[in-house]
């Protein structure tokens, strides 16, 4: 009887029907695509994003050319070579690149850092259009950090409890 | 030959041409809207929004897609069999815009109002193989190779249960020419052949799909398999003339299933008192747009739907269950015609 | 010259060059190309013969089957060209021999008239209303009929023939069985078990010699795991028995 209702059933096409009914109904069902340019989804203060080197509120650079941070990644993406400054002979880094293309946005660095100096900022959408861009220099890395300075310092501030 | 009769040529072949123009140009328009609506389609079936970014809810999405390949460089593979590399797209889209001449669009508007419609037809999807088969193998890849012999082997065999199918259709119409066979479907929704031979519309649906190489049954393409399957190595406009060709395909199919099994341009409500004065003023292309409109849409849906076959999957359901299910059918539609019941009783 | 003439001509050109590059082209898959558009030709051909059926008929089988099938073969094949050219020149006299023999023979059967366009005068042109598929329907399954039916067991028996001819005997191979897959169902798969849930004692820590007790919790697990197990084999027997008469 059962084989019988079974064949019926193959000829008939009844579960590919079923199928075809839950995609009909998803048809109408609200839809869940963001609209990434004008709609953004929430992102975490520990997101890791693009680098950053921070600065104190008095305009120091806070990276004091430990070399922890080249030390620890994983990936080698970090280059650094140090120096006494000019200025004050104070050891500061004349070189400090990381290589985008090489990074793993592990976040690695900056937990090794002792001075907060080396950070991950919230920005994903960034792109490259010539080749070499994918190197950021320690400008361009001290540029990132004073745009978005206070945006990182609320969430180190944010997450500082659960350190 | 004199003077009168090259005027004569002339005019002929300049209408024949405005004809083919005036169903072609349509026929590409509607293969671009189909893809927007594919994308569409497919989209809101899986909670996305589909294509929006390109003019007004992404209308203009398939006009830019042009454009983009229309500007892509056309690469021929080192090592690649170079004129046929290049035939096999025309060959490919050759055909499928050729059966288009037999198709009537409404009573008597057709272009080519030939006795052996069907057949053509039969004989314009068979021919379509050599695109593939031809693409396969002057691209020098394997992946290529192995899409097109998926392909071959598919269409040959599902070729099969189509025709056996359509010979049910025709066996009712007793003619060949697809006006005709609309023809013979008058008399209202419950007249028309989809009822009789609701089998065969189910294995011609199915193997339509299979034939058009479109999912469930696209082990031709493969993606998660062979890549790409035989146009792999196709980029820019080549590649694009095998996009145009399948959808193409597809419309071509939907219509198909339009005329032989619901009746066509002919209205639903034929017959029925008021709803039948009342749909009066519908023109016949009307209903067969929508009807085609229908099947297209089914095409798509099912696309969204179902999983890719096994290759064994398919051989199995198009040589052990198709063939002998339409075998049997015809022979019952046979007895049926013979025994003079309806709805053949006229 | 009329259209048809025109048509006529083109169509044969076609064809003679196609199957001209049939023999001559050195590519076998080419080879197998130029065929399928020699075939179209004569086609196009009969077409003008107001024969569409065959015509039609003809791409269907043909083209649309027996050349794809035969592609595929072709395709498959490794051949070395090299050695296929490998003496040419000394097989070339006997070669031009037996074409000469053949061109011969051939030129003065035809020459005899048989084919002269006296004897093969163009056909009636039909009234509009005439089916010829309808007529060559009408032929096969009445005049022809024992002719038909003979030639489709032929080709029956050409494909058993076939079939035993690569047939090695059952297959021992795994495969799958989709009438036994799709008939399979919830209740003869699956069967829910009762199993007592586990109770750990929460004063694990407190506890001096944790190890032991650690120890022991293990060793209720390991025993609750055996005991589930037999229960799980035990259902599974009994389902196998149960499934033997089905």
């Amino acid at each position: 009887m059962r084989s019988v209702k079974q064949l019926v059933d193959s000829f008939l096409l009844t579960e590919l029907l079923k199928g075809l009914r839950v995609t009909l109904k998803n048809m109408f069902r609200k839809k869940v695509t963001v609209q990434y340019p004008d709609e953004k989804t929430p992102q975490s203060p520990r997101f890791r994003g693009l680098h950053a080197l921070r600065t104190y509120p008095n305009g120091e650079e806070r990276c004091i050319a430990c070399k922890l941070c080249e030390a620890v990644c994983p990936a080698a993406a970090i280059t650094i070579e140090a120096g006494p400054r000019e200025s004050d002979g104070t050891r500061r880094t004349t070189k400090y690149e990381i290589d985008l293309f090489k990074c793993i946005y592990c976040g690695f660095c900056e937990e090794s850092c002792p001075v907060d100096s080396i950070v991950e900022t919230r920005v994903f959408d960034y792109h490259f259009e010539n080749r070499g861009e994918n190197i950021m220099t320690k400008a361009m890395l001290l540029e990132v950090g004073r745009r978005y300075e206070p945006e990182i310092a609320s969430d180190r501030e944010a997450d500082a409890k659960y350190r | 030959m004199s003077e009168i009769d090259l005027l004569a040529w002339g005019e002929t072949l300049f209408f024949i041409v405005l004809k083919i123009v005036a169903i072609l140009l349509p026929l590409i328009l509607a293969v671009a809207y189909t893809t927007y609506a594919e994308r569409k389609i497919i989209g809101y079936m899986q909670l996305r929004v589909g294509p929006n970014r390109v003019g007004p809810r992404g209308w203009l999405q398939p006009i830019s897609d042009v454009i983009k390949l229309i500007m892509k460089e056309i690469v021929v593979p080192k090592g690649s069999s170079k004129s046929l590399f290049v035939v096999a797209p025309v060959l490919f889209i050759g055909p499928s815009f050729a059966a288009w001449a037999v198709i009537p669009f409404d009573a008597g508007v057709v272009l080519a109002d030939i006795d052996a419609g069907l057949l053509y037809i039969l004989a314009m999807t068979s021919i379509a193989v050599y695109g593939v088969i031809i693409a396969g193998w002057a691209s020098n890849s394997k992946y290529a190779f192995l899409g097109a012999m998926r392909s071959a082997a598919q269409i040959v065999s599902y070729e099969l249960a189509m025709g056996f199918a359509l010979v049910g259709v025709l066996m009712c119409a007793q003619s060949m020419n697809l006006g005709e066979i609309v023809l013979a479907q008058s008399g209202g929704f419950f007249q028309w052949y989809w009822l009789p031979l609701f089998p065969l519309l189910v294995v011609y649906w199915i193997s339509g799909v299979a034939e058009t190489n479109r999912a469930p049954f696209d082990m031709a393409e493969g993606e998660s398999e062979i890549v790409a399957g035989f146009h792999v190595e196709y980029a820019g406009m080549a590649f694009s003339l095998f996009f145009l060709a399948e959808y193409a395909n597809m419309i071509l199919i939907s219509f198909l299933t339009a005329l032989l099994f619901f009746g066509g341009w002919l209205s639903p409500f034929e017959g029925y008192g008021w709803l039948d004065s009342a749909t009066n003023w519908i023109p016949g292309t009307v209903w067969l747009l929508l009807k085609s409109g229908f099947f297209l849409f089914g095409l798509i849906w099912i696309r969204a739907t179902f999983p890719r076959f096994r290759y064994d999957q398919i051989m199995r359901l198009g040589w052990k269950i198709f063939i002998p299910v339409t075998l049997v059918w015809i022979s019952i539609v046979a007895i049926w015609i013979k025994l003079n019941w309806w709805p053949f009783n006229n | 010259m009329s259209f048809q003439v025109l048509v006529f001509y083109s169509f044969a050109a076609v064809l003679i060059f196609s199957a001209l590059m049939v023999v001559t082209s050195k590519h076998s898959v080419k080879a197998a190309l130029f065929l399928v558009l020699s075939f179209a030709a004569a086609s196009g051909i009969w077409m003008l013969l107001e024969a569409e059926f065959l015509a039609i008929s003809l791409i269907v089988v043909y083209v649309g089957a027996v050349m794809v099938l035969l592609l595929f073969v072709v395709m498959m094949l490794d051949v070395d060209y090299a050695a296929l050219r490998q003496g040419f020149v000394s097989k070339l006299p006997v070669a031009a021999i037996v074409a000469c023999g053949f061109f011969i023979l051939l030129y003065s059967f035809i020459n005899q008239g048989v084919f002269s366009d006296d004897r093969y005068q163009a056909p009636p042109p039909k009234p509009a209303d005439y089916s010829n598929v309808k007529e060559l329907g009408r032929v096969l399954y009445t005049e022809y009929l024992i002719a038909f039916e003979t030639a489709a067991v032929i080709l029956l028996v050409a494909i058993i023939a076939a079939i035993a001819l690569t047939f090695r005997g059952r297959r021992s191979r795994k495969s799958q069985n989709i009438q036994k897959q799709l008939s399979a169902n919830k209740q003869n798969r699956l069967k829910v078990l009762d199993i007592k849930p586990v109770i750990r004692q929460k004063s694990d820590e407190s506890r001096p010699e944790e190890e032991h007790s650690k120890d022991s919790n293990l060793d209720s697990a390991e025993s609750e795991a055996t005991k589930s197990e037999k229960a799980e084999s035990k259902s599974t027997g009994s389902d196998s028995s149960k499934g033997k008469p089905a």
